[in-house]
């Protein structure tokens, strides 16, 4: 055992550099009480998490860190059926073809007046890229847009104050795809053809659908992360990027050569204008918009083909460059709107910008350079300041609300609060390890909820019981009442979380729906009482109109399907009591289960592969005599005279019961 | 679920949401009312009192009879057979109206308090789920079920 710790100690003295850290710094005497939510009671926050390779988001209870459930956002799921049901296998279609995968690496909640509204949840697809609209009502993934032009969805899905658009911004520059552009080329051709793009996407204020409003075309630079004004930067967007080198290759190396990449500071309001005074071009692209449709229970896909693009080296006013020490990660706003924190992976300063001397700076014409044809402000004139000797690898700032600023650090695995205005490092905290993101309820927003700050650590090692190679990852709770942060409570977490937000959970439960009202289905395949159950031929299509309620499917015996017939089973569960799905599963299926919520109807294709007898169930024990909730369907061979008969609770032997 | 736990007895907790099972103390006062409900076997919920006429009201039979397809007809035959739960034939004559729109708006504090529904449970022994039917509801299929047992 001591040989280990002394092996950890080294570890941690070899790969992160300056501080060992001891176990000395081990939660406090009081950190149980803090985190103890009474069996019944209800956690203080919601915090929504992103499953990172998971492509999935997480909803946990906090202090508690108990994990609530999974959202199947970007993956199939099949143990609700999503992407698998014929209702949500439209949700992942993309220009692609079918993409049951994704990459989710942040969160952003919806806000009005720059707060929490826990309307929606918003989530980025990076590797495809994609952003998601989350129904905080249901918990379930109301909308997919597809962004073209783009690779990399990286710096996304972040929102403008009101929400008035959730934007993306490509990591990978490419040469883009709109119809008629040749993106045939040479990959050393990368300063030449290769681009970069900033999509904005909006949103509708009642229903939050999503739009592609329009994009604007930037030099062939990586953009990471962004962040939306707030307050007297409401009409500003900024995102940070790295590669200003415009390497290809070896980026380690080749796109850490100069001192400074950038802030790129978008007037989202004046291109916005230039977009209604027709000064965009209108492009010809192929996209999915993808969103479940709540009357009929189904989700639609639909190719779009247009975007207008805008361009920035002839719109001047619509972007800047504000040089920003070594590779800028983070770029966060702080809660009044007026500062701008940049946080450089390689920089031994964190630079704090003035959204203010911005502004005088562009009024002023106090240009370096020229990038590409964008105008670049000198640092100087921007600068606020910078926090000095901060720690090492700075990559994410949330706020509290009392002015100050907490800034993550992988490289020296810590947490450092420093103070906006006066940019004193105040207090800080090592994390158990390598942190990354970290999260403050209402941290990106004009309100924080403070009290906490949640560390989503990317090295496990030593913090829990083993699992063989592949270890859970590990987020840590820290109190951030009073000048010192006090460690509370590890937990660990699905995929990889990269950002969270966290929200009071009375924004969010009251609106909690329970179930979904027979009455209002208006699925084409509901059926919505169990004497309108049928099997319905339709040449090699069965359709099987299929009722489930404590204990009993109807119909649960069904003859007459043949092999090279395609099954829909479509199952309504007739319940109207909350927390009742049923499940559903056939043997053999090349598939999953589905689960049906009370009210709902939900549809799994079959190919029966061999004559015989089958049998399906209930997979979600629902009452005394779920085990009894059962059936059997016959398949006859191809050609058989086997007709379709159906029904539940008949006894008696029926005709017709030989095949040839 | 707002119904008494067995004991009656209020847990304490750490935080400051509201768990889900804490009752108001005002219950307690209403305890005797309700003892009185269950005692005329008019069960225990929202309806108190229902008064009856003939001829029946065919709007609401009408209407009774759509929500029992949609939300009865899978556990209640309208014979006096018993498949999920008990068939209906006679149900107006054997239960009192209150109890009745009761058991059909309250299943689950009906089924944790009521001897008469809990006799029910210990038969059929699946719990009549909460169907989400509004009083205003059950009165229709509370017509119904006269109709069903051949009143005019």
């Amino acid at each position: 055992m001591k040989n280990l710790i002394v092996l950890i100690i080294l570890i941690a003295l070899g790969a992160y550099g300056c501080k060992p850290k001891t176990t000395g710094s081990i939660a406090t005497g009081d950190a149980a009480s803090k985190v103890y939510v009474a069996p019944g009671s209800y956690d203080e926050f919601y915090s929504v998490v992103s499953g990172g390779f998971s492509g999935q988001m997480a909803i946990y209870g906090i202090p508690s860190g108990r994990l609530f459930r999974v959202i199947p956002v970007f993956s199939q799921d099949p143990q609700s059926g999503y992407g698998y049901s014929e209702e949500t296998k439209p949700m992942l279609m993309t220009s692609h073809g079918y993409v049951p995968w994704d990459d989710l690496h942040h969160i952003a909640l919806s806000t009005t007046n720059g707060t929490h509204d826990g309307r929606w949840a918003f989530g980025n697809g990076n590797n495809t890229p994609r952003i998601a609209r989350i129904d905080m009502t249901t918990f379930r993934t109301a909308e997919i847009i597809e962004l073209p032009n783009s690779s990399g969805n990286h710096s996304s899905p972040f929102i403008t104050e009101n929400t008035e658009y959730t934007i993306a911004g490509t990591r990978f520059s490419y040469p883009p795809d709109y119809d008629g552009a040749n993106p045939d080329v040479s990959i050393s051709s990368y300063k030449d053809n290769f681009k970069g793009y900033l999509s904005f996407v909006g949103v509708d204020k009642e229903s939050g659908m999503m739009d592609l409003s329009f994009q604007i075309q930037i030099p062939p630079l990586n953009t990471d992360l962004a962040r939306g004004g707030k307050g007297p930067s409401h009409d500003w967007f900024f995102f940070s990027c790295y590669n200003s080198e415009k390497a290809f290759t070896l980026l380690e190396v080749n796109a850490s050569q100069k001192d400074k990449d950038f802030i790129l500071a978008v007037n989202w309001k004046k291109a916005e204008q230039y977009v209604k005074e027709g000064k965009a071009k209108a492009q010809k692209v192929k996209y999915a918009h993808n969103y479940f449709d709540e009357n009929t229970q189904t989700a639609v896909s639909e190719i779009r083909t247009d975007v207008l693009v805008l361009d920035p080296k002839e719109l001047k006013d619509i972007l800047y460059l504000i040089p920003c020490p070594k590779s800028p990660h983070g770029c966060d706003v702080d809660p009044t709107g007026q500062y701008i924190v940049g946080s450089g992976k390689l920089a031994a300063i964190i630079p704090v910008f003035s959204f203010e001397k911005i502004q005088k700076a562009i009024a002023n014409n106090d240009f370096e350079a020229e990038y590409d044809g964008i105008k670049v402000l000198k640092y100087e004139s921007c600068l606020h300041g910078e926090v000095k000797k901060p720690g090492l690898g700075p990559l994410h700032t949330e706020f509290d609300n009392e002015g100050n600023a907490y800034t993550s650090f992988f490289v020296s695995s810590e947490i450092v609060k420093w103070n906006v205005k006066s940019l004193e490092i105040i207090d800080r905290v090592p994390t158990y390890y390598s942190i990354g993101h970290l999260s403050i309820p209402g941290g990106p927003t004009s309100k924080p909820w403070g009290k906490y700050v949640i560390a989503y650590n990317k090295i496990t090692k030593d913090r829990y019981l083993p699992t063989g190679p592949e270890l859970n990852q590990s987020a840590q709770l820290f109190s951030i009442e009073g000048d010192k942060m006090k460690l509370l409570l590890d937990f660990p977490t699905i995929g990889e979380p990269h950002y969270a937000e966290a929200i009071p959970a009375e924004l969010i439960m009251p609106n909690s729906k329970k179930i979904y009202k027979l009455e209002e289905n208006n699925h084409p395949y509901a059926t919505k009482q169990e004497k309108e159950t049928k099997v319905v031929r339709e040449g090699n299509k069965v359709h099987i109109y299929m009722t489930a309620i404590r204990s009993h499917l109807v119909p649960d015996n069904i003859e007459g399907v043949k092999i090279g017939d395609e099954v829909y089973f479509h199952v309504t569960n007739l319940e109207q009591d909350w927390d009742v799905p049923h499940g559903f599963a056939i043997k053999g299926a090349n598939n999953a289960e589905l689960l049906i919520m009370p009210g709902e109807t939900q549809t799994l294709k079959w190919n029966p592969d061999r004559v015989g007898i089958f049998p399906f169930y209930c997979t979600d024990f629902c009452s005394a005599l779920h085990q009894e909730m059962q059936g059997y369907i016959r398949v006859s061979p191809a050609g058989s005279s086997v007709p379709i008969i159906f029904s539940t609770g008949k006894t008696a032997e029926v005709k017709a019961t030989t095949g040839k | 679920m707002v119904f008494i736990t067995a004991c009656g007895k209020k847990e304490t907790t750490t935080t400051s949401n509201t768990p889900a099972a804490e009752k108001p103390k005002s219950m307690m006062n209403a305890e005797t009312e309700q003892e009185k409900m269950i005692n005329d076997g008019r069960g225990i919920g929202e309806v108190k009192m229902v008064s009856l006429s003939v001829p029946l009201e065919q709007e609401r039979v009408k209407r009774g009879k759509d929500i029992y397809d949609m939300k009865c007809s899978s556990c209640h035959k309208l014979t006096a057979e018993r498949f999920v739960g008990p068939g209906w034939e006679g149900v107006t004559t054997r239960r009192k109206p209150e109890w009745i729109m009761n058991m059909t708006t309250n299943a689950d504090v009906m089924l944790e308090r009521d001897p008469e529904a809990q006799k029910m449970l210990e038969l059929c022994l699946t719990r009549m789920p909460n169907q989400n039917v509004s009083i205003g509801d059950a009165r229709d299929v509370l017509e119904y079920m006269r109709s069903n047992d051949g009143v005019k």
